[in-house]
């Protein structure tokens, strides 16, 4: 109970883990797919709480961590070309590609800017129409109606120098992928609360019941976690497998309508690559036919670039679950936030950089 | 970039794109409100990188400012500023 006592409503916490404990009677396996729970669960200690044998297998949840490799190299072939611009979210210029990341090419006289929304990019682009604006347009359906907004803006504004660089990611064939691997051990998930705030949770219905397993969206507070793992090993047990709603303060089945619209006229379905997972079909958002000219792989020709990983990373393992960072040699050593060798140490939402923040040790 | 921050509406600013101001624990930021058109002046909004995606009420969104405040280089992550101490 070492931390229970930093909770909002403490009290409450305890019921939640009592109740978890008075209903679990086998060994449970959930996992999370979003890095804002990865990192509540871990910091506050909750994945130690559970009864015994239960385990939260952290899933696939942060959108730096699963974009490819090859696409890092494709942005630093970009970003050192003289004639762009190379705007990002913050959390991608410390992600190292094949050879360098985004940040050390700035230091070396890259145009590389940091920008808060794709927005700023698109008007970035407007305010300097002798340069080609370039924007990273990574993430999961919680930042896809943002790029897609920016791509709208800026052909109705008529720009020629503003493209994306596309690595958009989807979590329900994540989950899918997960749970056709033959050595699956992830009886039910909890779905994030945010991406479900944009696409609502009617994809997860025919998953859950596919493949008899309890969904359950749920939010990114301690308390809410509890709860959500809660109401799925109450499916679990009571052999149920359905899409339960946790997180009703911020989603609606439907979701976001006009988000999805604007999404659905900007991209369209494509097979994505997932940073030590592999290709996974229908499993991300490309440019739509219509707005091809804003794709920054056909503008600068990058689309032939193929890249390796580090030998010494275990992010796949990491990435699927199938590893925790922990287990992983360079963990703390050779890695580390400073030095990361894989993207999971980088990004906030990553789960070796959550173990290590919280000071796990091997 | 994939945490949703929530805050106020402050300003809200009609055109091509419908803008607004939000206040963030102290930290103001210009949002796009297109995805929200539910959305009044002194509503809480959950953002994304720039952009509003749903309305939460004032508890709400004062109990996950708490949260993401305890998780390291969450807020300076997405707002590019950490929070001012003691803000709401």
């Amino acid at each position: 109970m070492k931390y229970l006592d930093e909770y909002r409503d403490p009290v409450l916490a305890r019921r939640l883990l009592a109740e978890l404990r008075a209903t679990a009677t086998r060994p449970w396996a959930l996992m999370e797919v979003c890095g804002g729970q990865t990192h509540t669960l871990v910091r506050q200690g909750i994945d130690e709480l559970l009864p015994a044998g239960m385990r939260m297998i952290h899933g696939p949840g942060c959108p730096v961590c699963v974009t490819p490799l090859e696409l890092l190299d494709k942005a630093l072939r970009i970003a050192e070309r003289p004639d762009v611009i190379f705007t990002s979210f913050g959390d991608m210029l410390r992600v190292p590609g094949s050879r360098t990341d985004l940040l050390a090419l700035k230091a070396r006289g890259a145009d590389v800017r940091v920008v808060y929304s794709p927005i700023d990019a698109v008007r970035l682009a407007q305010r300097e129409p002798d340069r080609q604006v370039v924007f990273f347009a990574v993430g999961f359906e919680t930042t896809a109606p943002a790029n897609a907004m920016a791509v709208l803006r800026a052909a109705d504004l008529g720009l020629t120098n503003f493209s994306i660089l596309v690595s958009h990611v989807l979590v329900p064939p994540a989950i899918t992928a997960i749970l056709d691997a033959p050595d699956c051990e992830v009886q039910g998930f909890l779905a994030a609360g945010h991406v479900c705030a944009v696409m609502g949770w009617t994809e997860y219905e025919p998953i859950a019941a596919r493949y008899r397993v309890p969904i359950v969206v749920t939010g990114f507070e301690p308390l809410d976690l509890l709860e959500g793992i809660l109401l799925a090993v109450r499916q679990l047990e009571a052999g149920h497998a359905t899409v339960e709603n946790q997180y009703a303060r911020a989603v609606r089945r439907s979701g976001n309508t006009e988000a999805q619209d604007a999404i659905r006229r900007v991209f369209r379905v494509t097979d994505r690559a997932w940073r030590g997972i592999g290709t996974i079909p229908t499993s991300g958002l490309g440019l739509a036919d219509e707005y091809a000219e804003f794709d920054a792989e056909r503008r600068f020709d990058v689309l032939d670039i193929r890249a390796a990983e580090h030998p010494d990373c275990i992010a796949g393992r990491i990435l699927t679950g199938s590893a925790v960072p922990t287990d992983c040699a360079a963990y703390g050593a050779a890695c580390t936030p400073r030095t990361p060798l894989g993207a999971p140490m980088v990004s906030t939402e990553g789960t070796c950089a959550a173990f290590f923040s919280a000071g796990r040790t091997r | 970039m994939c945490l949703g921050i929530p805050g106020r509406i402050t300003e809200i600013t009609d055109g091509d794109l419908t803008m607004g101001i939000v206040d963030f624990g102290g930290i103001r930021k210009d949002v796009c409100l297109a995805y929200t058109p539910e959305a009044a002046i002194g509503d809480y909004v959950i953002v994304h990188v720039g952009f509003a995606i749903t309305t939460v009420d004032q508890e709400e969104a004062h109990r996950t400012l708490e949260v993401l405040r305890a998780m390291d280089g969450a807020i300076e992550g997405e707002l590019g500023e950490p929070l001012p101490e003691g803000s709401p």
